[in-house]
């Protein structure tokens, strides 16, 4: 069994309902299950599928028995799916020592759209972000995704970006394997690409610092 | 996952979600029986048991509503079989008679009752505390802490079942249902549970005789929780300073207590028997307390219990909860909650974080999926009353649409109040309009509702001839719950085809007037809502198109739905950004830096109604299965 950095060692992904976060949070739950970790996931589950801020709590420990909830300000990384989601959650649950990937592309709220709010400046709201974190890199990977045929698997991009970055909990070799576990065929090929890419992006920000 | 259900490795840790855990503790009791109706945080439960069903030699149920999957369970107990009943805490309100009924007359196979309470009503209309309905109904009540209790407690419940001849209500919360941990696996049985002969003296009968026997059941109960291995204690043999936890509070409190470095100076009592209480168990350590913090999920319900047995014991104890302020009185627990009252209870504090700015940020507000129908139909509605000289009443129901209270749904109705209740409300409000009343009265009722609850006050009704609409906004499934099958489907849990039941006939032979439409057929439905709110009586209006997420989720290729920006007018069109501003579906976005529409190619699910819209006929369609 690896020796995690942090224990506990706690992940928030964060997004809008429908992007996949669950399956994100699943597949790095289930993997440390399998290497002999205790882990501990809290999902947020109502907005799904309509529109609304989710998130997912993921917990890994050696040997200590977890509620499924991240205490605010102890997250070590967060990956986040959406920029203003980022920000929402790197607010509560950053701490000292947090690393922060995230995709910078904006999902308008309906209220943006309508008129009725302004969307953050993205400037300012990614400074932000920066200055709550020790390092936070921005990750195209919807656009990866949907280059690659499926804007879908825009969180297996993220997968791959967050497998490069110092003290994450599994790397490059462990996700991949648990692609090949989880899909089959074309789907696996795509996804793959995905997810090299992911890793790739990560590489060029200088990701493994 | 399916296979970890079935898998016979006792010993295997596996990662399981708390509905998962239910799933295989069930499996491991060999239960012979099982039924449900969906509601969240629970829905996934008897989705996963019956794709095992067959395989595991039992019976699995989508029944129409909890009335009738309680009352199949008891029914089957007669034969001695295990059933198991999953339900929401609305669902177990729904459940109150039968309930109440069954505990007076006990059961022979044993029962348990699953029901999911949503502290925080992530996905609820309301917060409702299940632990009442135990105390009201005089049953045995167990709550878990993690993933493995809520296996093990599965197997534990029934044999209590069995042994007191009771049913066993287990109370989950949101983050147990949808938390996810370590789970190891017991062993499976060869067989299910053994199926007797229903004898002629086997005797189910609620009379008002069994009483005096029920409460002396419940006396039993209480004995054999003193010693129930579920309850925990941990801390100091005569705490001064003592926390009692039941349900999530647990490992919330371990961890507080942890980081505030408290864990030998501070009790902490964790209680799974919840009703009845181990009364000598709780004494044993509340007896030296001189302070007590209690963590419970929604109301205060260990907190004036444990009130009492300190009044009669005469203990001078100080309580802090959710009753006296320590606590909120509504909403969840949480790590940060829990660390604030544990850090007043012990006067420790961790070092202040520095903390991040507070400027509100905005927050995102819940719409109808990209492709929605529902979208369609309340855009139709709107236009229709906008026509009519009083604005009209409208009545919601419980499902997806329940959004149209929102700007979703331009703020369709007045008043929603339980499942199955729209149709009542509005049958009171269209006897009215011969007393004076001038407004036209709507109500809307989804499929799945429809059969739930709707079918009664559909009776109700026509019978009296209420002069209202009800309109049946049929997608095809239960959508807000997972897509569960319901009986116009033609599904059933166990993945069998049978005959659906559809909604116009059962309407035309009940004597309704009934029509049809396609609410994407915008012009045609648009017309026929405002001729059947012109006619007298009582109509119904079947608005018929699948779910749109549903839909997507069967087709492999969506068709490609894009804005040709050089016909776009952008805001010199006049249309207002209808699109993007006045549809409001999540697949319309806009193109802030050239001031045109653009469709957001993540969201769209490719349906094209847009493009119908457009005034200007800038958004484009090409090929893909039609959606």
């Amino acid at each position: 069994m690896k020796a995690l950095k942090y224990d506990p060692l706690n992940i928030v992904i964060c997004g809008i309902g429908g992007q996949g976060n669950v399956l994100a949070s699943e597949v790095l739950g289930s993997t440390m299950n399998d290497l002999g970790f205790r882990v501990s996931i809290g999902e947020t589950y109502g907005a799904s599928q309509r529109g609304g801020s989710v998130m997912s709590h993921v917990r890994i420990s050696a040997t200590q028995e977890l509620g499924v909830l991240i205490p605010e300000g102890e997250a070590h990384f967060i990956i986040g799916f959406e920029p203003l989601e980022t920000l929402r959650i790197a607010r509560h649950y950053a701490g000292a020592e947090t690393r922060i990937v995230y995709d910078p592309r904006p999902i308008y709220p309906q209220g943006v759209l309508r008129g009725a709010q302004v969307y953050p400046d993205m400037d300012a709201l990614q400074t932000e972000i920066r200055s709550l974190s020790v390092s936070a890199q921005a990750i195209p990977a919807a656009d990866i995704a949907m280059r690659c045929g499926d804007a879908r698997a825009a969180n297996i991009a993220l997968l791959g970006a967050f497998s490069r970055l110092s003290g994450a909990p599994l790397d490059r070799q462990d996700l991949a394997a648990v692609l090949k576990q989880r899909f089959k065929g074309a789907v696996l090929e795509m996804n793959e690409k995905v997810f090299a890419m992911g890793c790739e992006a990560m590489d060029a920000e200088g990701g493994a610092q | 996952m399916e296979w970890t259900m079935t898998l016979n490795e006792p010993g295997k840790v596996c990662l399981m979600q708390g509905n998962e855990a239910i799933v295989r503790g069930a499996v491991e009791a060999g239960i012979n029986f099982a039924a449900s109706y969906p509601g969240s945080p629970s829905s996934q439960i008897l989705g996963m048991l019956g794709k095992i069903a067959r395989e595991r030699g039992f019976y699995a149920q989508w029944a129409t509503n909890e009335v009738c999957a309680l009352e199949a369970c008891i029914g089957t107990s007669l034969a001695n079989a295990r059933s198991i009943c999953i339900v929401k805490q609305n669902g177990l309100l729904c459940t109150a008679d039968a309930l109440h009924c069954g505990a007076q007359h006990g059961v022979k196979g044993g029962l348990v009752i699953v029901t999911s309470d949503d502290p925080s009503a992530h996905s609820s209309t309301n917060e409702f505390d299940s632990r009442f309905m135990a105390m009201s109904a005089d049953l045995p009540m167990l709550e878990p802490t993690t993933m493995q209790e809520a296996k093990d407690m599965v197997p534990y419940a029934f044999e209590l079942s069995e042994r007191y001849r009771q049913m066993v209500l287990l109370r989950l919360t949101t983050r147990v249902c949808h938390g996810r941990s370590n789970v190891t696996l017991g062993p499976l049985p060869d067989v299910p549970h053994t199926l007797k002969p229903v004898d002629e003296w086997d005797r189910l009968v609620c009379v008002s005789y069994r009483h005096t026997p029920m409460l002396e059941t419940l006396d039993s109960l209480q004995e054999a929780f003193e010693a129930c291995p579920y309850n925990h204690y941990s801390g100091p043999e005569k705490p001064k300073k003592l926390i009692v936890a039941g349900g999530t509070g647990r490992l919330y409190a371990q961890e507080a207590l942890h980081r505030l470095g408290q864990t030998d100076e501070v009790g902490l009592l964790s209680l799974a028997s919840l009703w009845p209480l181990p009364e000598r168990l709780i004494v044993r350590y509340l007896q030296h307390a001189e302070e007590v913090l209690i963590l419970e999920e929604v109301d205060p319900f260990l907190e004036r219990n444990l009130q009492a047995i300190a009044g009669k014991n005469r203990f001078t104890v100080r309580f802090a909860g959710r009753g006296d302020g320590a606590l909120p009185r509504i909403g969840e627990l949480t790590p940060e909650l829990v660390l604030a009252a544990v850090s007043s209870l012990t006067g420790k504090r961790l070092p202040e974080r520095k903390s991040a700015s507070n400027e509100p940020l905005l927050e995102r507000e819940l719409n109808f999926c990209a492709g929605c129908p529902h979208r369609a139909t309340f855009h139709l509605l709107r236009r229709v009353l906008r026509h009519e000289k009083n604005p009209g009443v409208v009545i919601g129901d419980i499902g997806c649409y329940i959004m149209s209270s929102q700007e979703a749904g331009h703020y369709a109705y007045q008043a929603c109040n339980c499942m199955g209740s729209g149709i009542n409300l509005a049958e009171g409000l269209g006897q009215l309009t011969a007393y004076g009343l001038e407004q036209k009265v709507v109500t809307m009722c989804g499929d799945s509702t429809f059969y739930h609850s709707i079918l009664p006050g559909l009776v109700n009704a026509r019978y009296h001839d209420s002069n209202m609409l009800l309109m049946v906004l049929d997608n095809s499934a239960t959508a807000m719950t997972g897509f569960q099958p319901h009986p116009g489907t033609g599904l059933t849990a166990m993945g069998d085809n049978v005959a659906p039941m559809e909604i116009r006939p059962i309407c035309e032979a009940m004597g309704c007037k009934v029509a049809e439409a396609d609410p994407f057929d915008l012009e045609g439905t648009e017309a026929l809502m405002a001729d059947l709110l012109r006619q007298p009586g009582l109509k119904v209006l079947i608005l018929r198109q699948p779910c749109a997420t549903l839909k997507s989720k069967q087709q492999h290729t969506k068709p490609r739905v894009w804005v040709d920006q050089d016909k776009c007018l952008g805001d010199g069109c006049g249309c207002d950004r209808f699109c993007s501003r006045v549809w409001g579906c999540p697949g319309n976005s806009w193109d802030f830096q050239k001031n045109k529409a653009v469709i957001d190619p993540v969201s769209c699910v490719g349906c094209g109604i847009c493009a119908k819209l457009c005034p200007a006929g800038a958004i484009m369609v090409e090929g893909g299965e039609k959606a």
